[in-house]
């Protein structure tokens, strides 16, 4: 249990790096829902079901689907015809 | 000068974060409140979830400020937003896939969302969780055709009817001379999907509040023109 533990917190941080570092604002996005979705992962781990629910559902989900909905209407995401 | 500020905020989380450590530990609780509800709270309200006894019981009132603060966060984004140009331009239809994946997952994200909201009183889950899935059930088919939008008239009613009826149950155990959102006695057989007096009441209202909300929330966000 310790090595996964160890694993999510890597990808976690790995991905949280990634945000500051990617150029493109949506894979900037996507990487930002993965530490959110690692992050209910070790909520789950930690035995914090209804948490971890709450994260995977609002963190990683609807807070992402926000700040892609806030780019595009910004114009830093542009829909190719 | 900018870097310098960063770094200090840097160096004072970490000794924040080191000292809660050096105090907590990692699977350590820093207090006991936890082991007094789960003592008392199958018997005071009968829900095998505590995590839902202590929100809609014991914390029922702070439930309803979080209500009033997404209540208000929505209006405010509705306030910002404005209205939609009628001659701006509409996305393009998404493809196949999006299209395809939102008929299909429209029914069993309302059921999952409806499972999660009903048994907020038995399983890990709830109003929030359940109504956050409701929302994406019902925002998924308006990202797969941006054309059509959901109809805000019925969001509206049906959100405020929800945020209606959590206070109304809260106020009928004040007819009875207890206080505010007191459950009632007689919650049945612990376990039982009826049991918990009316939290699971209050757990429907605020899953459908909560729903409404957020697919009210998005779809003003998606229907508003893009920049050029």
């Amino acid at each position: 249990m310790e090595l996964l533990t160890l694993i999510i917190v890597i990808v976690m941080l790995a991905s949280a790096v990634a945000v500051l570092l990617l150029k493109d604002f949506l894979s900037a996005l996507a990487a930002f829902s993965v530490v959110s979705l690692g992050l209910s992962v070790l909520f789950a781990i930690l035995r914090a079901p209804d948490v971890a629910m709450t994260e995977a559902a609002i963190g990683a989900g609807l807070s992402s689907l926000l700040f892609a909905l806030a780019l595009r209407r910004l114009g830093l995401w542009r829909i190719k015809k | 000068m900018r870097r310098f500020t960063s770094a200090l905020f840097l160096l004072g989380l970490g000794v924040l974060i080191a000292a809660i450590y050096q105090k907590m530990g990692f699977h350590a609780s820093g207090s006991n409140v936890g082991q007094a509800i789960n003592a008392v709270a199958a018997d005071q309200l009968g829900a095998a979830n505590f995590v839902t006894s202590v929100v809609l019981g014991y914390r029922g009132l702070d439930t309803l400020m979080e209500l009033t603060i997404l209540f208000t966060a929505a209006t405010v984004v509705a306030l910002v937003l404005g209205r939609r140009k009628p001659s701006a331009k509409r996305d393009p239809d998404a493809g196949f896939v999006l299209q395809a994946g939102a008929d299909l997952f429209f029914p069993l994200l309302l059921i999952v969302g409806l499972y999660i909201i009903l048994h907020g009183h038995l399983t890990p889950g709830g109003g929030f969780q359940g109504g956050v899935i409701l929302a994406a059930a019902f925002f998924v088919p308006v990202l797969a055709r941006p054309g059509t939008s959901i109809d805000h008239g019925w969001a509206r009613l049906v959100e405020g009817l929800a945020g209606a009826s959590f206070i109304f149950i809260g106020l009928l155990a004040m007819l009875e001379g207890k206080s505010f959102l007191t459950p009632p006695p007689g919650q049945g057989e612990l376990g039982a999907l009826f049991s918990a007096g009316t939290l699971p009441l209050l757990y429907i209202a605020v899953g459908l509040k909560v729903g409404a909300e957020l697919a009210g929330l998005l779809a003003h966000l998606s229907e508003t023109e893009a920049a050029e």
